[in-house]
């Protein structure tokens, strides 16, 4: 049974309001995600990210195809009880303060008085907000309502999380402490699907991850097999070059970079093939100390694949999976 | 059930934390305390000028919480976003609903139960005053049981304005929705002469509208009856019944309407 399973999810929104025309926010996304994986959802900003997760969440209805969570229907009660959600940018009550809205949450899930207090206690601790326990939320900044939106997300042990954008307003200490959540919940078993646009993020906790553009899903597969895949140069490192060698072969070479005297790390071009300069360079005195094949970075990927996918022409183009 | 009990509590918990609400008690209060400060001009009558003036202002305020409460029950959650967060717990939408409802209704109570309290009090301090002299020339006494029927009847039909306006909130703006609400409650107080309009006009569709709209808008005018119970005249208990079955048939049907809408709803 997967965690997440989608099939060709639809949602066409009307734009406009005299005439309404459609507008294909999200087009036949099929995705399936493993239990225990860490699936990262990237695309930039209008690609459909929010959209799908709140298709998961039944906030919004699809136009067509099915989406599932631990293979119940999308929106069952039983599924709900199960899972956390994160909303992008979240928003809580103005005049509550984060232990009773905390509590409140708790108290939908169904737990007893004691129970409420221990997972509130507990959780306000864990995302570093216990101090500010008792201040009403209209009083909270980005950040700590962030933090108070995560805790909400985890109340129930949740078996699924999605987090929409879960570093958004937080500062570099926040997206640590987030970061260390994530595998913490991982580690836990815990299925995470998050949204983000912050691919860093993606390459240090994703085991998968899937880009969306245009409403389409465009690739997805293992973040390793995503950059394995393609190999976007050389990285020449030699000693021992002298400097009327380097200015002779300059133009053969696409950048070249001091490490320290007589001693150069230079990147090539995919082709030709390095051999030959690799060849002449010795020829003129040079040690070679290693010659590296230069991976695309996620980053690098994803500009591609947005890049080749622009939003109007890539409706009819299906996803594929790299993985 | 315990779910629509849990979200209840947390409207009335968010209700009583807004100013606007202290505010709109304290209007109601200080309107009744000013109403025995007219009293006191006129001779004779003070005490049903304290009456009329204390009903009306119970009416009128409630009618304002009602109305400005009500409308941000469901819109407020979803201009914030904070509904987002709440759906994804286990609960459906209509046990939203129903409990913003719930919620809502159970700070009216409370707040009619104050003004209630400080209209009794205000009543009691005229009876206090005048003495035992003044007493038999009044009309109803001071402290006349039967304005607790008038209070009740009040108290409805703010359930009713608070059901029109959850179901206007759950798909229009809010001032679009204050504005749709506080046009039925008028409306409501006049639609009686929708049912005889053929005395009116002679055209047959107009006359089939005007009897359609009786029967869809809500009926105020048999809940005010605030002149006879301040004159002493009886009030029939069967009245009280019907109105009360006619109050819950139509905020059963509006919140079903509300309902119906919500559950279809996108929250883009």
């Amino acid at each position: 049974m997967y965690a997440i399973r989608t099939e060709n999810l639809t949602k066409d929104f009307s734009i406009g309001f005299w005439r309404p025309r459609p507008y294909r926010a999200l087009s036949d996304v099929t995705l399936t995600v493993e239990q225990g994986e860490t699936f990262g959802f990237l695309g930039p900003n209008g690609a459909g990210k929010t959209t799908t997760l709140k298709l998961l969440m039944q906030l919004i209805y699809p136009t067509s195809g099915y989406a599932e969570i631990l293979g119940r229907p999308v929106g069952d009660i039983e599924v709900k009880r199960r899972i956390g959600y994160l909303p992008e940018s979240p928003y809580f009550y103005d005049y509550l303060t984060a232990e009773e809205l905390l509590t409140y949450f708790a108290s939908l899930h169904g737990y007893n008085r004691a129970e409420q207090r221990r997972r509130v206690s507990t959780l306000l601790d864990e995302v570093g907000i216990a101090a500010e326990r008792r201040l009403q939320l209209r009083k909270f900044s980005k950040g700590m309502l962030q933090r108070v939106g995560i805790a909400q997300a985890l109340l129930n042990d949740p078996e699924v999380v999605f987090l929409d954008e879960p570093m958004s307003g937080l500062d570099p200490l926040g997206r640590r402490e987030v970061r260390n959540l994530i595998l913490k919940l991982r580690d836990r078993g815990c299925t995470v699907f998050f949204s983000s646009h912050v691919l860093a993020d993606a390459e240090a906790l994703c085991s998968r991850v899937g880009i969306l553009a245009g409403g389409r899903l465009v690739a997805s597969g293992r973040v390793a097999d995503l950059q394995a895949f393609q190999v976007r140069g050389w990285e020449l490192v030699v000693g021992s070059l002298s400097t009327d060698t380097l200015a002779q072969h300059r133009h053969r070479i696409q950048r070249a970079t001091t490490i320290a005297r007589d001693q150069y790390a230079l990147e090539l071009q995919l082709s030709p093939d390095p051999i030959a300069l690799l060849r002449d360079l010795v020829a003129g005195g040079a040690q070679v100390i290693s010659l590296n094949p230069m991976r695309e970075t996620l980053e690098d990927y994803f500009v591609r694949q947005v890049a080749t996918h622009p939003a109007t022409s890539r409706m009819d183009e299906p996803a594929k999976e790299a993985s | 059930m315990r779910v629509v009990a849990v979200i209840a509590i947390n409207v009335f918990r968010e209700s009583v934390r807004d100013k606007v609400l202290y505010n709109l008690v304290l209007f109601a209060v200080l309107l009744m305390g000013v109403s025995y400060l007219l009293g006191q001009l006129t001779a004779g009558n003070e005490i049903k000028i304290i009456k009329d003036l204390g009903l009306a202002a119970m009416s009128l305020f409630g009618l304002f919480i009602a109305v400005f409460i009500g409308i941000g029950l469901v819109s407020k959650e979803v201009d914030r976003r904070s509904i987002y967060a709440l759906l994804a717990k286990p609960i459906s939408r209509q046990q939203f609903i129903t409990g913003k409802y719930t919620g809502l209704v159970l700070t009216l109570l409370v707040n009619v139960t104050v003004m209630t309290l400080a209209f009794y009090a205000v009543l009691g301090a005229m009876a206090w005053k005048e003495g035992a002299w003044f007493q038999p020339h009044w009309e109803t006494p001071a402290l006349d049981p039967a304005l607790l029927k008038a209070i009740a009847m009040i108290f409805l039909q703010l359930m009713i304005v608070t059901a029109v306006a959850l179901l206007f909130s759950t798909f229009s703006s809010p001032m679009l929705a204050a504005a749709l609400t506080v046009g039925l409650y008028v409306v409501g107080h006049f639609n009686a002469d929708l049912k005889h309009f053929e005395n009116v006009v002679d055209s047959k569709p107009a006359v089939y509208l005007a009897r359609a709209l009786y029967y869809v808008l809500p009926n105020m005018a048999p809940f005010d009856i605030k002149a006879q119970v301040v004159h002493g005249a009886a009030v029939p208990n069967g009245v009280l019944m019907l109105n009360t079955a006619y109050a819950a048939l139509y905020i059963l049907a509006l919140v079903s309407a509300a309902t119906f809408i919500f559950i279809r709803r996108d929250f883009k």
